[in-house]
């Protein structure tokens, strides 16, 4: 077998005029001669392996960079009071008091997840847990929000059994409690199913650590999995390019997780850092050990050497190009200290982890990789990792929007009677997105760790960060695609909106937000005109809300041919609680308690789940929202919970109060009799409105009888509209939800619609 | 009153566990895999997770460890060991019990509130429980489902030392309904759900009183610091 020889410095020198393959490795030509410029000659194979991966969408941002920019300007002197880490590292890091800091974010690997369910999701988790441990934090949990095509394309049980097997497989495995998340299923996302993986970790704010190469003579340290050949390339060609469904299958190049792996390297890191035994540490994942390198000394202050020939492999034929790009999993990078190194190497060898030196940290300012004894790489590692192309794309408000947002859904036929409104509201609960999905999270863990005080199906999920004070944090993501392809910029402030909900009505203080921009195509003119109103829209709610943006991810061409997803920015909104067992949880669990509705009620069906499941309809505009009201419920509902008066809240959002009811007495059994006169008469409107309407700012909780006067004088001090509309009633088989004058259903039978639904296509 | 609870490579209940020690009121003392100092403890448990990352079979290679050949002398001795869930696959694993873990039967990983039936309180582990007492511990693994031929089943059922039966419902196939087992002397228990997951107010599983609020996990290790202290 003939050995591959790299390309050299000298040989690229010496041969200017080589072709080279850099379309193939999704380089444009113009980017190519711009490569050539920076170097001043033709790259080698291995800088040409490495520009390409890091100039490509997923690395380099270089079609979202001119727009993501505002949410590190649209901030108030109050939204930079927590934040300790803002964009631009690997996870923004929140201060939540007592000397403890909370890092999360949410990653997308939406194109991996679609070709090979299983190893795309698992390895999605493993990367995103990863970036939180780079910050010197010890990860504490995990959520992930999936969007799946029909359920009832024969396609969809591939990808949701991958999908929720791999999340299952890896975040058990590596022992961390799954939170909550989203599942969502719609056609448009039928070729592009959607695998975002949101991770969290607490550390002591002294424990924070930043990767970066500095320090000459530093070593530079791979530690981990070997390297092998799983995922070249994955980075550039997977997540850079959208599926034909005709082409070659691209299996190889995703990456195969072992989540044993990974969490041996999460106990290995955290007592490197204990230790004090690190300058830093830096996760490989999209584009490897190019990725690492150049990241890291980027962001030092100096250059870096590095001798190729040390990495570990898995497969001793990867050429020096294949190893730059590879992606193998749970691989890590560290700076240490020469004075450090044995006791480095104490700690690394106690929990059986391979671990090479690659070389060091140099006053060059240059990126060096010799490979055979040759160089084969020298660049400056700030044009690889930083100073990417920035491409301002063409904008095209869409031909088609006018015309939908035209189509409301006011004409659609409204039921009066009681038995039309409850075939309805079953229909709705046992509905794909709205049906119970224990399926799917019976499959997770939430009990490792111990601190988990609220999980799925809670509006938040909630995590004990100390256990002798009680400090916690809550967290929810949502996003609405339908509201997004009505109005991007409007679609994004609901998402906001509703973590915003849904983390207040856990009792938590919301501080902070990460969000994962899912869009189709950024050449596509009207793809890019969705993605600059949903950040536009982003960044405008943020700042009135007065939380920043600290961190997150843009995956574009989700599309199969030339139909794009609805655009779906996923939203994580982080929030505080000073004690976690002051949680409210969002259903009932007694009975005998008054029911109450906070918030108005307009006719807002447009874009709703009843105009989708009822009729197959989307059209109109989304709901409105006022921030300022919605800042006004989550203080009441924060006051209220200090004070112990609630026994639940639940925010009312897809499916409306209807839904929000059936869930409510669903999850613990408990019935409840409630009455629509008032809000009728209040808000002006007839059934469906008041049952299926989606008006932002709502919210039924439940208050004990003897706390009603306080709680109402609350509500009315705050001038926040309140209607008495219930009262909790009987567990059992007796059980019922009725809804007097209109119809009433046996708890029982609303439990059977809404678990039927997902075991009867994928069990 | 000490109890050792040993971390595996791949470990994830080991620092639950310890915490569980702790609000019984003993002390929990860390214990490492790749050592053969059991540091003089009164009891010891083989904590849940993927040790090894289940490779070969669960628990398999665990029981090779260093430290499990001073565990299975001094179980032989009489010292309380506790196996849950990954652990239990350890103590089969090691014979220390007998039988074997195989794969849930409906082939997924399954997490839930859990009724079980004490139906052994005899032993050093369960002698807080009344007999026949029905609790509800939470459960989750892939491989839970136990089995064994039909003579060492008879043996276990005549000799009363089936000690945990799964109630309402099987989980995972498993044979004769079994959730954990113990030894003869009533040493050496081995259960695939968790008690360490049911020992805090607001962090167990649901119960008709409040969300989160189950602790029958407790008595687990309030058995074994009875059983010492005595």
């Amino acid at each position: 077998m003939s050995r591959h020889v790299a390309d050299t410095v000298a040989n690229a020198e010496a041969t200017p005029e080589k072709e080279q393959p850099f379309a193939a490795l999704g380089l444009k030509p113009d980017e190519y001669a711009k490569i050539r410029e920076i170097l001043g000659r033709r790259p080698t194979s291995g800088e040409l392996a490495m520009y390409s991966v890091m100039w490509s969408e997923h690395c380099s941002y270089k079609s979202s960079k001119i727009y993501l920019r505002q949410f590190g300007q649209k901030v108030t002197p109050k939204m930079r009071e927590r934040l300790m880490v803002g964009m631009g590292e690997n996870a923004g890091v929140v201060d939540i008091g007592e000397g403890w800091a909370v890092t999360f974010k949410v990653e997308s690997h939406n194109h991996p997840s679609y070709i090979e369910p299983f190893q795309g999701a698992a390895t999605g988790v493993g990367g995103i847990v990863r970036d939180i441990i780079s910050m010197g934090a010890r990860p504490v949990a995990v959520m992930d929000q999936l969007r799946f095509g029909a359920i009832d394309n024969p396609d969809t049980a591939r990808v949701v059994h991958g999908v929720v097997g791999g999340i299952s497989f890896y975040g058990n495995c590596l022992g961390l409690p799954n939170i909550g998340g989203e599942t969502y299923f719609d056609a448009v996302y039928q070729g592009n199913p959607l695998v975002n993986a949101l991770a969290v970790g607490v550390l002591r704010h002294e424990d924070l650590h930043l990767a970066n190469a500095s320090g000459v003579g530093n070593k530079i340290v791979l530690f981990g999995a070997r390297t092998g050949g799983d995922g070249i390339g994955g980075a550039s060609i997977l997540a850079s390019d959208s599926f034909d469904s005709t082409g070659p299958t691209k299996r190889p190049a995703v990456q195969v997780g072992d989540p044993f792996a990974e969490k041996v390297l999460i106990e290995c890191c955290l007592e490197l850092y204990a230790g004090g035994l690190v300058e830093g540490i830096q996760d490989l994942g999209a584009a490897g050990i190019s990725c690492a390198t150049s990241e890291l000394a980027s962001n030092g202050d100096g250059g870096m050497f590095v001798e190729l020939d040390n990495v570990l492999l898995r497969d001793p034929t990867l050429t020096a190009e294949e190893i730059l790009m590879s992606e193998s999993q749970e691989r890590m990078m560290a700076v240490v200290t020469p004075e450090k190194l044995d006791a480095f190497m104490a700690v690394v060898a106690k929990w059986d982890v391979e671990t090479s030196v690659l070389g060091e940290v140099t006053g060059t300012g240059r990126l060096v990789i010799h490979h055979g004894g040759e160089e084969i790489v020298n660049v400056d590692p700030r044009t690889v990792a930083i100073d990417g192309p920035v491409y301002e794309r063409p904008v095209a408000y869409p031909t088609w929007i006018d015309a939908l947002q035209a189509d409301s859904a006011s004409s659609l036929a409204r039921a009066t009677d009681g038995a039309a409104l409850r075939e309805q509201f079953l229909t709705l609960v046992a509905s794909p997105n709205l049906a119970d999905k224990s399926f799917i999270t019976d499959q997770y863990d939430y009990y490792v760790m111990g601190n988990t005080a609220l999980s799925f199906p809670d509006d938040a999920g909630m995590i004990r960060v100390d256990e002798e004070s009680g400090l916690g944090f809550a967290l929810a993501t949502d996003a609405n695609g339908r509201y997004c392809q009505l109005d991007p910029y409007e679609g994004a402030r609901l998402a906001l909106a509703e973590a915003f909900r849904n983390v207040s009505m856990s009792g938590a203080v919301p501080a902070a937000v990460t969000d994962c921009l899912n869009f189709g195509s950024p050449e596509n003119p009207e793809v890019m005109w969705q993605f600059q109103r949903a950040v536009e829209g982003l960044g405008d709610a943020c700042m009135q809300l007065e939380i920043p943006v600290t961190g997150g991810n843009v995956s574009f061409y989700n599309q199969t041919g030339d139909q794009p997803i609805h655009p779906t920015p996923v939203v994580g909104v982080l929030g505080i609680i000073d004690d976690v067992e002051r949680r409210v949880p969002s259903a009932w669990q007694d009975e005998g308690n008054n029911i109450y509705l906070l918030g108005v009620t307009s006719t807002e069906l447009d874009g709703s789940a009843w105009a989708g499941t009822i009729h197959g309809h989307l059209g109109g505009r989304p709901p409105q929202l006022n921030l300022e009201t919605e800042k006004k419920l989550a203080h009441l509902v924060q006051s209220a919970a200090l004070e112990g008066l609630l026994m639940s809240a639940h925010d009312l959002s897809d499916g409306g109060l209807a839904q929000a009811l059936a869930e409510s007495v669903a999850r613990f059994g408990v019935g409840a009799r409630v009455w629509l006169n008032d809000i009728l008469e209040r808000d002006g409107m007839d059934l469906t409105s008041a049952l299926f309407s989606e008006s932002t700012a709502r919210a039924i909780v439940t208050v004990p009888r003897e706390d009603d006067v306080k709680f109402v004088g609350l509500c009315e001090a705050r001038g926040y509209p309140v209607l008495r509309m219930g009262v909790t009633d009987g567990h059992g088989p007796e059980a019922t939800l009725t809804v007097q004058d209109v119809f009433t259903v046996p708890v029982a039978e609303i439990l059977e619609r809404s678990r039927a639904t997902l075991p009867h296509y994928f069990d | 009153m000490r109890i050792g609870v040993i971390t595996f490579p791949g470990s994830l209940d080991d620092r639950d566990a310890q915490r569980a020690i702790r609000l019984a009121g003993a002390e929990p003392v860390a214990l490492w895999h790749g050592e053969h100092d059991l540091k003089k403890v009164d009891a010891i448990v083989l904590p849940g997770g993927f040790s090894y990352g289940d490779y070969l079979r669960c628990g398999a290679i665990a029981s090779h460890s260093p430290i499990m050949a001073e565990v299975i002398d001094a179980a032989n001795k009489g010292l309380p060991v506790l196996g849950i869930c990954n652990g239990f696959q350890m103590l089969v694993e090691a014979h220390l019990l007998p039988g074997g873990l195989i794969r849930n039967d409906h082939g997924r990983f399954v997490r839930r509130d859990q009724m079980i039936r004490v139906e052994n309180n005899r032993t050093d582990w369960t002698s807080a429980f009344d007999e026949n007492e029905e609790i509800v511990i939470p459960l989750k693994n892939g491989e839970g489902g136990y089995i064994a031929d039909e003579a060492t089943l008879d043996r276990l059922e005549g000799d009363g030392l089936v000690t945990f039966r799964y109630v309402g419902m099987n989980p995972n196939g498993s044979l004769n309904d079994i959730a954990g087992i113990s030894n003869e002397r009533g040493n050496v228990v081995g259960l695939m759900p968790h008690p360490e997951h049911a020992v805090e107010r607001g962090f167990g599983p649901n119960t008709n009183k409040a969300m989160r609020s189950g602790m029958d996990g407790l008595r687990f290790f309030t058995s074994v610091i009875a059983r010492v202290l005595v």
